[in-house]
């Protein structure tokens, strides 16, 4: 069942199993969702980000192991020998369906990729909960393990005032589906600033600063490279938001330029997202072998200077 | 990681609660003064973060002492531990006996769970000013229960049981409750069956605070037995016995041995899941609180069996007098040669110790476990790999309820086939029974397994004077409804299974005309909503939905509420990350299945 591949200087051996009736060859390692992948399968994903170690929180690429009581996470199962799994079936369908209904009746999705599409494919329809009860200001200050009991007139959900205490991003946690990737970016898998984590219990959790305190208050060093990983649009520049408030963001009309960052010699990838002959926003590509899509505030922030030009 | 911390400081006492735990800081950058040498070296790093797993009892310390947790102590305790504060802010927001805004130093915790409830126990919008709602207490033997904690140094812990209204709000104006009921009050049995008992055969009879009576009444036999027969002498009497968890997922304990025992990496860690949280279960509370050195002693002889040297009993922190016992019983048998080093002659080592709970449902389940005791939020971890393997601290790990432990000594010294031979062909052995709610005589019963809830019930002294049958709940919250119709059924794995309901926990809840079931869903999917640790997002939002829609069929039953419903159902069951979303709807839909409660 096992032969030995050799890719590049490393031995992994390669594992055969079956996806959907198809028997496929991957490296020993890679998840259920890879090897999708590999064989051109789409399997949708919420919360899994390339550059972080999936949480598996968002439950929307669940698929069917043989053998398994409960449906398994595609993001980060790892293949093993002989592994029958099936990707498109009544239970992994009805699942993706509920997760993307039950997500879009609570978060703000409007910036996530692909959901307007996946919602048709999976017949989602979050409004049949009921009606959105009215945006709050009290989420950061839950009492853990107590709520107002509901009385089913109005569907709860995670709407609430956008954070705006510094210049350089805002944080919108209306849009925020609690992937976990920007703690993580943040703290132990890549900035180690720890300046924000997971707060509060069920529906309450959050993500949040010490006390809920300003980013200003906070450990915070302007990396953004939670903003990198942010896959809903939660986290933003502050210089997309006041565009996309003003209506002037216009993401079909800009251009995309890698460059090296100017600063400093570790030579960090940048992309520069142009609009009318301005930057907007940078962002760097996950894939680069060096930093993996993380920047530092210069090479994420600084680029004003770019844009004085001589009247 | 370069530790930033704002510029709120601990008062004195804050100070002193933390150093209680973790002793005085040692150089500057820890929050001590500063010396000249701390321009040169920095003691962090590894060292530090090899302490993480003292955040929860540090936590603990300064919510006993203060009554809440301030940003100055935070930021001392990030100085002390080298953890960012907003992670420790992550975890004391996580539990709910902590808090994070100031409050007085006396909290009254009154249970609104569903057996209280059944009980005429006061609902969430009933409790007097300075009181608030609490998740079952695990006392609904006596039943209704509440729970009164004063800060202070030291802080008191107390548990009243029953408690009127009138007592309720005497509490929240500074009484203290009478010393509590005994012990044995919650084993009706011992009165007239003793003899037959054997899980609960020393309770009430033995001092649960001497080893001396513990001793003379058959203690650390077991132990001695099993050093006899070694290590895999052991495992295969506890396989052949066929003894399965108590804790509601009935894995056979052999097997679980077995594989632990057999892992090369090193250290193996045992841990005693006595975070019983279920509502409606309260046996290992019983146990831990009338016979805890046997707890103690089955702990020894599993991690003696399994290679481990360390243990832990992670306790629920609703539980004081449970606590204050086990505690009592680890100290003596540490003073007496049976924990620490070379226990018995043997050359084995092993410590124990409790890890205080601090309120949190999910903490039960086997990997939450894990993230607790290790000072992380206490949010299950995805299998595989399974505890066995890749457990607390990373290495391979026993996870056994306090019931299946105890269980252990009867097959250790009477041997594997004496236990098998008792019970049915798919549930051997003895069982506790949480028997609560309109019966004569609520309590823990030992049964062996294939008597009916019929014959339970008669064992409870039937139906309370004036009750009649309603509704019984097996298995907790996350078990199900049976109806009248079922009281024939065997109280057996097979048997629940079959009927489509699960043996859980243990737990037997008897309801009568009286209660409101509809109430008793709405509170069932309220304590599901609470006590969700948020990770994923079929429970998370799932828990909530179902809430909303049973507050809406509460109103008014409509089909596509049902059939929403049924949807939800499904989904949590399949798509959840642990236990708790998969079971929170098994309740509720076996009362819309089974009792028809939505019937329109």
């Amino acid at each position: 069942m096992s032969t030995q591949v050799t890719t590049g200087l490393q031995v992994r051996r390669s594992v055969q199993l079956t996806i959907d009736d198809q028997s496929v060859t991957v490296a020993e390692g890679e998840t259920i969702l890879s090897a999708c992948r590999t064989m051109g399968k789409e399997i949708p994903t919420l919360c899994y980000g390339d550059t972080i170690t999936p949480k598996n929180a968002c439950r929307v690429c669940m698929v069917e192991v043989e053998g398994s009581r409960v449906l398994v996470p595609s993001c980060s199962r790892k293949v093993e020998p002989g592994m029958v799994v099936r990707t498109d079936t009544e239970r992994t369908d009805h699942s993706r369906k509920l997760v993307l209904e039950l997500l879009g009746s609570s978060v703000d999705l409007s910036l996530t990729k692909n959901v307007a599409r996946w919602n048709t494919e999976y017949g989602s329809e979050p409004t049949r909960f009921g009606k959105p009860a009215a945006p709050t200001n009290h989420r950061d200050e839950a009492t853990t393990g107590h709520h107002h009991v509901a009385d089913g007139s109005s569907v709860s959900n995670v709407l609430q005032p956008v954070k705006i205490d510094n210049e350089l991003y805002i944080r919108d946690y209306s849009k925020c589906i609690m992937c976990y990737q920007c703690v993580d970016a943040c703290g132990e898998q890549w900035q180690n600033t720890f300046a924000i984590g997971v707060a509060g219990r069920g529906f309450d959790i959050r993500i949040s600063t010490e006390f809920n305190v300003d980013l200003t208050d906070s450990a915070c060093v302007y990396c953004g490279n939670c903003i990198q990983v942010c896959p809903t649009g939660a986290l933003m520049f502050t210089s997309e938001h006041n565009m996309r408030d003003a209506g002037t963001w216009k993401e079909e009309e800009q251009t995309q330029t890698d460059t090296i960052c100017p600063y400093c010699g570790v030579g960090c990838a940048l992309t520069l997202h142009v609009q009318d002959n301005e930057i907007v926003k940078v962002s760097s590509p996950s894939d680069h072998s060096v930093t993996h899509g993380n920047l530092c505030i210069k090479g994420r922030f600084g680029f004003q200077h770019v844009q004085n030009r001589a009247e | 990681m370069d530790l930033k911390v704002n510029s709120s400081v601990a008062t004195r006492d804050e100070r002193d609660a933390v150093d209680s735990v973790l002793g005085k800081p040692t150089q500057y950058t820890q929050g001590g003064q500063r010396f000249e040498q701390d321009l040169r070296v920095s003691r962090a790093g590894e060292a530090l973060r090899n302490l993480r797993h003292m955040l929860l009892p540090t936590l603990h310390a300064v919510n006993d002492r203060i009554g809440w947790i301030s940003r100055g102590s935070i930021n001392y305790i990030a100085q002390q531990l080298d953890i960012a504060p907003a992670e420790i802010y992550g975890v004391a927001s996580f539990y709910a006996l902590f808090s994070t805004t100031e409050r007085t130093m006396r909290q009254v915790h009154v249970c609104i769970d569903l057996a209280c409830r059944a009980m005429g126990g006061l609902r969430e919008d009933q409790l007097p000013e300075g009181t608030h709602p609490s998740p079952c207490l695990g006392t609904c033997e006596r039943a209704p229960a509440v729970l009164v904690i004063e800060a202070g140094n030291p802080a008191r812990h107390e548990v009243l049981a029953p408690a009127t209204p009138v007592q309720i709000t005497a509490l929240a104006k500074g009484a203290w409750p009478d010393a509590e009921a005994t012990v044995v009050s919650a084993t009706p049995q011992v009165a007239t069956d003793s003899k037959n008992l054997v899980l609960l055969g020393r309770i009430g009879k033995v001092d649960p605070l001497s080893i001396s009576d513990y001793q003379e009444h058959g203690g650390f036999d077991a132990l001695r037995k099993a050093m006899q027969l070694g290590a895999t002498g052991v495992i295969d009497e506890v396989n052949a016995s066929g003894l399965v968890g108590r804790g509601g997922a009935a894995f056979q304990t052999g097997r679980k041995w077995g594989a632990v025992a057999g892992q090369p990496a090193f250290p193996h860690y045992a841990i005693c899941n006595a975070d019983e949280s279920e509502p409606g279960t309260f046996k290992d509370r019983v146990i831990m609180e009338g016979d805890p050195f046997a707890l103690v002693e089955a702990m020894i002889i599993a991690s003696f069996a399994t290679g481990c040297e360390q243990g832990f009993i992670y306790l629920r922190g609703e539980y004081p007098r449970a606590i204050r016992n086990v505690q009592n019983a680890i100290d003596e048998s540490t003073k007496h040669g049976f924990l620490g080093a070379n226990i018995l002659g043997s050359g084995f080592n092993f410590a124990l110790s409790i890890v205080r709970g601090a309120g949190a449902y999910i903490c039960g389940e086997e990997t939450a476990i894990f993230n607790s005791i290790e000072g992380y939020r206490g949010e299950p971890r995805n299998k595989p790999p399974f505890p066995v393997e890749v457990g607390v601290f990373g290495k391979p790990t026993l996870v056994n309820n306090v019931e299946t432990l105890v269980n252990v000594l009867s097959i250790v010294k009477d041997g594997g086939a004496a236990y098998a031979a008792l019970g049915t062909e798919g549930s051997k052995g003895r069982k506790l029974f949480c028997l609560s709610g309109a019966v004569a005589k609520p309590g823990v019963y030992e049964v062996e397994f294939g008597i009916t809830l019929r014959q339970l019930i008669e064992l409870g002294g039937g139906m309370r004077n004036g009750s009649t049958l309603q509704a019984i709940l097996l298995g907790g919250a996350a078990g199900g409804f049976v109806g009248p119709s079922d009281l024939d059924l065997p109280l057996t794995m097979e048997a629940t299974r079959a009927a489509g309901s699960s043996l859980g926990s243990g737990v037997v809840m008897v309801l009568d005309q009286s209660v409101d079931m509809v109430d008793q869903l709405r509170r069932i999917a309220a304590f599901f909503r609470d006590e969700s640790c948020g990770q994923c997002v079929p429970c998370r939002v799932g828990t909530v939905r179902q809430e909303e829609i049973v507050s809406r069929l509460a109103k008014g039953v409509q089909a596509q509420d049902i059939e929403l419903l049924r949807e939800l159902g499904t989904v949590m069951r399949d798509a959840s990350i642990c236990g708790l979303g998969q079971t929170a709807n098994s309740a509720i839909d076996s009362a819309i299945n089974k009792l028809k409660v939505f019937a329109q």
